[in-house]
C-alpha cells in the first residue's frame, strides 16, 4: 500500500504543478492586460480626444497628438511586410521546394540562427553602416528614415515569414503535387500554381505573424528611423524620419513622473499597440482555425 | 476580481519595498544614495570614487535615470542626494513639502552646451537668433546661414532630457517665459549621446548641441553670439565662468533638509576639493 501512494502523490503534485504553471501564463496575460488598461485608460479622460487624434506629439507641452506615431509605425511595419514578404516567400519555397537535402539541412539552422542576432545588434548596425548607405545612395537629407528601419524590421521579421511558410508547405499533400505532375505540369508551374495556392492561408498566417513582430520591435527602430514626430503624409516620407509607438514609450517612459498625463498617455500608446498585435494575431490564428475547419491540409 | 487583488498587490509592495530600504540606511549609516540626472552621472560617478578612496568607511551608490527620476526618488525620500541638471520645478517642491521633506539646493558646476556640426561643414559661427530659427524650422538650408547649398538636418537629445528643456528654454525661445516656440516636427530625437555624435560624424548636413562633456573631437564645435553685435565665443572653462559664452548653465545637487554628518562632509568636500576633478570630465568648475 505504502509503496502503491508514494509514486501517486508524487505524480499529483507534479501535475498539480504542470497545471498551474500552463494556467499561470494565462493568468499574467489577463494581468498584464488589467494593469496596461489602470495605467492607461485615465488619458481619454485627462485629454480631450481632439487633442489626443491631432498632429503634434509634444508630451512636455501638453500636446498629445498620438496621429504621427500610428502612422509612423505602420508606415514602417508595412514597408518591411512589402520587403519581407516576397523575399519569405520564395526563400520558404527554395527551402522546401527547390533545395536539395544537404542545403536544407545547412539553411534551415542558419535561419534560426537569423531570429538569435539581439535587436540592439541589429539597430547599431543599421545606425553606423546602413544609414549612411541609405543617406548617400538615395540623396536624402539624413540616412535615419523609416525606410532604414523598414530594412532592418523586414530582416528581423523573415525568420518568422520563413519558418511559418515553410511549415504551410511542408503541410500540403503530396497528393497535390503528383497531380500537378502527373497532369503534365512542370515542377515550377506545379509549386506556383498548386502548392503555393494551397499553403495560402498558412503564408497570410507567416505574414501576419511576422507583423506582430515587426510592430513590436523597439530597440533597432528607435536607433535608425530618427524618431522625429513628423505627420507622414507626403509622397517622400518612406525616405524620411519616423517616430513609432514602440519607440515613444522606450525613449519616454525613463523619466515620466508616475501618475502624471505623460504617464498615462505612454500607457494608452501601449492600450493601443497591444489591440493592434492582439488582432493581428486573432487574424492569425482565425485562419489557422478556419482552415483546420474546411479540413483541407493538414 | 483579479483586477482587485492587482489594486491590493501593488502598494502592498511598495510599502514592503520602501521599508527596508529605511531599515537598511538606518542599520549601515555610511551608505550615500545619489541619483538623478544623466549629464551629471558620470561627474558624479568621478566624485563618489574619488571621496571613496579618502574616506573608506563610506559607501556612495551613484545612478542616473535623468533628473526627473532623482528628483522624484528624492521626494520619495528613498535617495539622500538628487541630481539635477535643471532646478527642481515649483509643482516639486511642494510634493517634496507635502510629503514632510524640504529640499536644499546647492549648484555643483556649470555645464556648457556646445552647438556641434560636421567637420566638413564651413558654418563655424552662429548667432542665437540663427540657432533659434534653424530649430523652428525657419531657417533650411545651410546656404542661409552663409554654408554650403545642403538642407539643414536637426539633431537633438529626447524630449525626457534635462539638455532638451535648457535647449528649449534658452536657446530656441531665448529665455523668453511667454514664448510658445517648439521644436520643428522634423527635429530628429535622438535616444543618445552616442547618436547624435554618430549622425554628426558621417552626416554633412547635420546639427546638434549636447554637453560639453560629450563632445568628441571629430565633431566641429560652433562659436555662439548673444546677438549679432556681440563676439562669437566658442566654449572653454574661461568663457563659460567669465559669462561670454551664451549656452551654459548651473547643475545641481539636492539633499532632503539641510545636509547632516556623513552627506554634510560629502557635499562641502564637492564644493571644495572636489572641483579639481570637474574639468577632467568636461565641465566647467565653480568660480
Amino acid at each position: 500500500m505504502e509503496q502503491m501512494r508514494r509514486p501517486r502523490l508524487g505524480e499529483f503534485v507534479i501535475e498539480s504543478l504542470v497545471k498551474v504553471a500552463g494556467l499561470s501564463s494565462i493568468g499574467f496575460v489577463v494581468l498584464i492586460f488589467f494593469f496596461l488598461l489602470r495605467e492607461g485608460v485615465p488619458v481619454f479622460f485627462e485629454v480631450e480626444l481632439t487633442n489626443l487624434f491631432s498632429t503634434r506629439w509634444y508630451p512636455t507641452f501638453g500636446l498629445f497628438g498620438t496621429l504621427p506615431l500610428i502612422l509612423g509605425s505602420a508606415l514602417v511595419t508595412l514597408s518591411a511586410i512589402a520587403i519581407a514578404l516576397p523575399l519569405g516567400v520564395v526563400t520558404a519555397v527554395f527551402v522546401r521546394e527547390v533545395a536539395p537535402h544537404w542545403a536544407r539541412e545547412i539553411l534551415k539552422p542558419m535561419i534560426e540562427v537569423l531570429a538569435g542576432i539581439p535587436s540592439v545588434v541589429l539597430g547599431f548596425f543599421g545606425m553606423t553602416l546602413l544609414a549612411p548607405v541609405v543617406r548617400r545612395m538615395l540623396g536624402m537629407p539624413t540616412g535615419l528614415t523609416a525606410l532604414t528601419g523598414a530594412l532592418i524590421l523586414a530582416y528581423m521579421s523573415l525568420p518568422t515569414i520563413i519558418s511559418v511558410a515553410e511549415d504551410a508547405l511542408d503541410a500540403v499533400p503530396k497528393s497535390y503535387r503528383d497531380a500537378g505532375l502527373a497532369l503534365g505540369a512542370t515542377q515550377w508551374q506545379t509549386i506556383w500554381r498548386v502548392v503555393v495556392p494551397a499553403a495560402r492561408s498558412g503564408i497570410v498566417t507567416a505574414v501576419m505573424l511576422g507583423m506582430g513582430r515587426a510592430i513590436g520591435e523597439t530597440m533597432a527602430v528607435m536607433m535608425v528611423t530618427g524618431n522625429a514626430a513628423r505627420m507622414p503624409l507626403t509622397l517622400d516620407s518612406l525616405f524620411r524620419p519616423v517616430r513609432t509607438m514602440t519607440a515613444t514609450i522606450a525613449a519616454e517612459m525613463g523619466e515620466v513622473a508616475e501618475g502624471s498625463v505623460h504617464y498615462h498617455a505612454l500607457f494608452g500608446i501601449g492600450i493601443i499597440l497591444f489591440v493592434i498585435t492582439f488582432i493581428l494575431n486573432l487574424t492569425a490564428a482565425a485562419t489557422i482555425f478556419k482552415k483546420r475547419r474546411r479540413g483541407g491540409l493538414r | 476580481m483579479v483586477f482587485l487583488i492587482l489594486l491590493l498587490l501593488v502598494p502592498l509592495a511598495a510599502c514592503t519595498a520602501r521599508t527596508a530600504r529605511r531599515v537598511e540606511a538606518e542599520t549601515v549609516a555610511e551608505v550615500i544614495e545619489n541619483k538623478g540626472s544623466d549629464t551629471l552621472v558620470n561627474l558624479a560617478l568621478a566624485w563618489a570614487e574619488r571621496y571613496m578612496e579618502e574616506h573608506p568607511e563610506v559607501r556612495i551608490s551613484v545612478t542616473g535615470g535623468g533628473s526627473g527620476t532623482g528628483i522624484a526618488a528624492l521626494i520619495n525620500g528613498t535617495v539622500d542626494i538628487a541630481n539635477a541638471s535643471r532646478a527642481m520645478k515649483e509643482e516639486e517642491i511642494e510634493a517634496a513639502n507635502a510629503n514632510g521633506i524640504m529640499p536644499v539646493e546647492f549648484i555643483v558646476a556649470r555645464d556648457a552646451i556646445a552647438v556641434v556640426v560636421h567637420p566638413s561643414n564651413p558654418v563655424d559661427r552662429l548667432t542665437m537668433q540663427q540657432i533659434s530659427d534653424i530649430y523652428t524650422g525657419k531657417i533650411v538650408n545651410w546656404s542661409q546661414v552663409g554654408g554650403e547649398d545642403r538642407p539643414i538636418v536637426l539633431l537633438s537629445r529626447e524630449s525626457n532630457s534635462g539638455t532638451y528643456l535648457y535647449f528649449l528654454e534658452h536657446v530656441i525661445r531665448l529665455g523668453d517665459p511667454n514664448s510658445e516656440l517648439l521644436f520643428s516636427p522634423e527635429t530628429l530625437l535622438m535616444p543618445s549621446s552616442e547618436g547624435i555624435s554618430a549622425e554628426i560624424r558621417q552626416n554633412p548636413n547635420a546639427i546638434g548641441y549636447d554637453g560639453l562633456g560629450y563632445v568628441t573631437p571629430d565633431q566641429k564645435v560652433v562659436a555662439v553670439a548673444r546677438d549679432p553685435s556681440s563676439p562669437y565665443v566658442l566654449p572653454s572653462v574661461e568663457t563659460v565662468n567669465d559669462g561670454s559664452y551664451p549656452i551654459s548653465r548651473p547643475l545641481y545637487m539636492y539633499t532632503a533638509g539641510e545636509p547632516q554628518g556623513e552627506v554634510k562632509r560629502y557635499i562641502e568636500w564637492i564644493l571644495s576639493e572636489g572641483q579639481a576633478i570637474v574639468p577632467e570630465l568636461g565641465f566647467v568648475p565653480l568660480k
